[in-house]
């Protein structure tokens, strides 16, 4: 499997991660090496497997729907890079 | 003081009156602040905190009040939340984070009277076998300090091994307890996936991560293992376990079993270098000498351990760092011109190149054309992983395997991320399969200390603990010590 520097943009784009040129390149030749490795997978059958996503087959636990937690928004905004009046502040979104 | 003694050792001292928690406390500070600087394994260290907390735990001793951990000092990996000092995860992206609340690893250790001396350093995120991709710098092996120690929880096993704590946490994604145990000469265990609650661990892979303790002896290791495990209705994948169970981790590691244990060809087959694999051949005759029987068993999957998991530790990854975005906590980058550019740039300048890496994997695994062809083979593939052990555990009652392909490599000897990877060629397989698996150390290989792993069922902690508390009386190599400095 061939990765481009497009699919490398590509991927950056859905991460939110940008990338300088020589990072780009860096990435492009580790993923490769990557896929080529995960690629191994291809060989095992898997036809009439079922995924396994928890490794003990346990499901999502139910609980009484009651409320038990407050919201401590104070506390959680003293780490915060920028707040205003209990609310979050990011750049400008509309004009 | 002795400063490689082993809780044991260290509570039977506490309850003689030979030492207060106090002074205990005051003597591994001021080893860390003299000693640290060779092996960089802390990344924040709590004096005064721990200075109220071990006199609190003196008052408890006088008062009757006291747990077996009452007054024992621990360093808490630096991936567990504590409330009022920071977090970092090892991260640039954490430098600043001071979490509002403790993780429960930490909360139950506490209320047992353990005393936090602070918190140890860590590959980024945990990603990483070498401890050589924290934003703190490289963690250095105690037995070689141009070597590493392993990772991620490598500042832990760095700050047991050189004396520098008798204890310390850690978490278990891929290896990340079971391979530095290996390489600093420790013991390490990784309970089976939600024996430990994972409320306040930051996230890597949430169906893989799992914490553990780290420490020198096997009776040591089931004292923390006692106070740390157990059900918390604040991790919704925690398990429901038999009260019982948990009691009988401390009391099994003494009983005198007969046990079949399973030696799996997959992982002896791949041993290069026959010299190393010899050390697994004198452990195996020390447990037949116990009483033990030993059996070759097939793993057959395992060569597909390795892509197994990068693919499923890589997208689990890449969906739990999504929340770190600069605006409610962590690194922001300066003067953002936009949202995205807030996003991006907060990103890109508070990530390491390991952490892009795979995030970049995961992002890959999970996008539209590749997400049947790669994260649900992985999961498919993960089920036979498992089951090959669920068929093992038929006919055996535990397996011996090695924990690590090779002993501790030079600083900056692997840069290739797919060579690092192989690493954690041993340590997957039970990862995947949410088994528990103890480190134990077992032997030397040029100088360097050699680990084995002890693989049991789902929930057989007990069973490990036990065979690896008769091995560890029948030898001494966990009582072994680098040369320490003065």
């Amino acid at each position: 499997m061939t990765i481009h520097e497009r699919d490398i943009d590509k991927l950056c784009v859905l991460a939110r991660l940008a990338i300088d040129p020589d990072d780009r390149r860096h990435a492009q030749r580790d993923l490769e090496g990557i896929i080529a490795m995960i690629d191994a997978l291809a060989d095992v059958a898997t036809e009439s497997i079922e995924p396994l996503a928890h490794p003990l087959d346990a499901t999502q636990r139910l609980r009484p729907d009651e409320v038990t937690e407050r919201v401590e928004r104070n506390a959680l905004q003293q780490i915060a890079p920028a707040v205003r009046d209990g609310l979050y502040l990011v750049p400008r979104v509309i004009e | 003081m002795n400063p490689v003694a082993t809780l044991t050792d260290l509570a039977a001292g506490l309850t003689a009156g030979d030492f207060s928690s106090v002074e205990l406390i005051r003597y591994y500070l001021d080893r860390i602040e003299r000693l640290d600087a060779h092996y960089n394994s802390f990344i924040t260290v709590t004096g005064e905190l721990a200075l109220a907390q071990a006199a609190a735990a003196d008052a408890r001793l006088h008062a009757g009040n006291a747990t077996p951990l009452t007054g024992l000092p621990i360093a808490h990996k630096d991936i567990f939340c504590t409330r009022g000092v920071r977090t970092t995860c090892g991260s640039r992206m954490l430098d600043n984070f001071i979490a509002p609340y403790d993780a429960t690893a930490v909360a139950s250790l506490a209320t047992a009277g353990v005393v936090m001396l602070g918190k140890t350093n860590m590959d980024e995120f945990a990603m990483g076998s070498s401890c050589e991709t924290s934003f703190y710098g490289p963690v250095h092996n105690p037995w070689d300090t141009s070597r590493v120690p392993g990772g991620s929880s490598g500042g832990s096993a760095a700050a047991v091994a050189a004396g520098l704590t008798p204890a310390a946490t850690g978490t278990d994604t891929g290896g990340s307890i079971r391979q530095p145990a290996a390489l600093t000469g420790i013991c390490g265990l990784k309970p089976t996936y939600g024996a430990v609650s994972r409320y306040g661990m930051v996230a890597f892979a949430s169906s893989l991560d799992q914490g553990g303790p780290m420490a020198r002896s096997v009776a040591d290791i089931a004292l923390l293992f006692d106070a740390m495990a157990g059900f918390d209705a604040k991790d919704s994948t925690s398990a429901v376990r038999d009260a019982a169970d948990l009691a009988a981790a401390q009391g099994a590691a003494t009983s005198g079993q007969r046990l079949t244990i399973g030696l799996p060809k997959e992982y002896f087959g791949v041993l290069a270098d026959t010299a190393f694999a010899r050390v697994y051949d004198e452990a195996r005759r020390t447990l037949e000498a116990l009483g033990h029987r030993f059996v070759e068993v097939s793993l057959p999957h395992t060569p597909f351990a390795v892509p197994t998991y990068y693919v499923i530790a890589s997208a689990e990854a890449s969906t739990n760092l999504a929340r770190y975005d600069g605006v409610r906590y962590g690194y922001r980058c300066a003067a953002p011109t936009g949202l995205t550019d807030l996003y991006e740039r907060s990103r890109s300048e508070g990530f390491g190149r390991e952490v892009k890496r795979r995030i970049l994997t995961g992002t890959y695994a999970l996008s539209v054309g590749y997400f049947d062809a790669y994260y649900l083979k992985a999961q498919r593939v993960r089920r036979l992983i498992r089951d090959d052990f669920t068929k093992a555990f038929e006919t055996v009652d535990a397996l011996l395997a090695p924990t690590a392909p090779g002993t501790a490599f030079p600083i900056g000897q692997i840069s290739d991320p797919v060579e690092m990877y192989q690493q954690d060629v041993f340590t997957v397989p039970a990862s995947l399969a949410g088994i528990p698996a103890l480190a134990v150390p077992c032997g030397f290989h040029q100088g360097l200390p050699v680990g084995m792993q002890l693989m049991g069922a789902h929930f057989n902690e007990p069973r490990l603990l036990a065979l690896g508390g008769a091995f560890q009386r029948a030898t001494d190599w966990h009582l072994r010590t680098p040369n320490l400095p003065g």
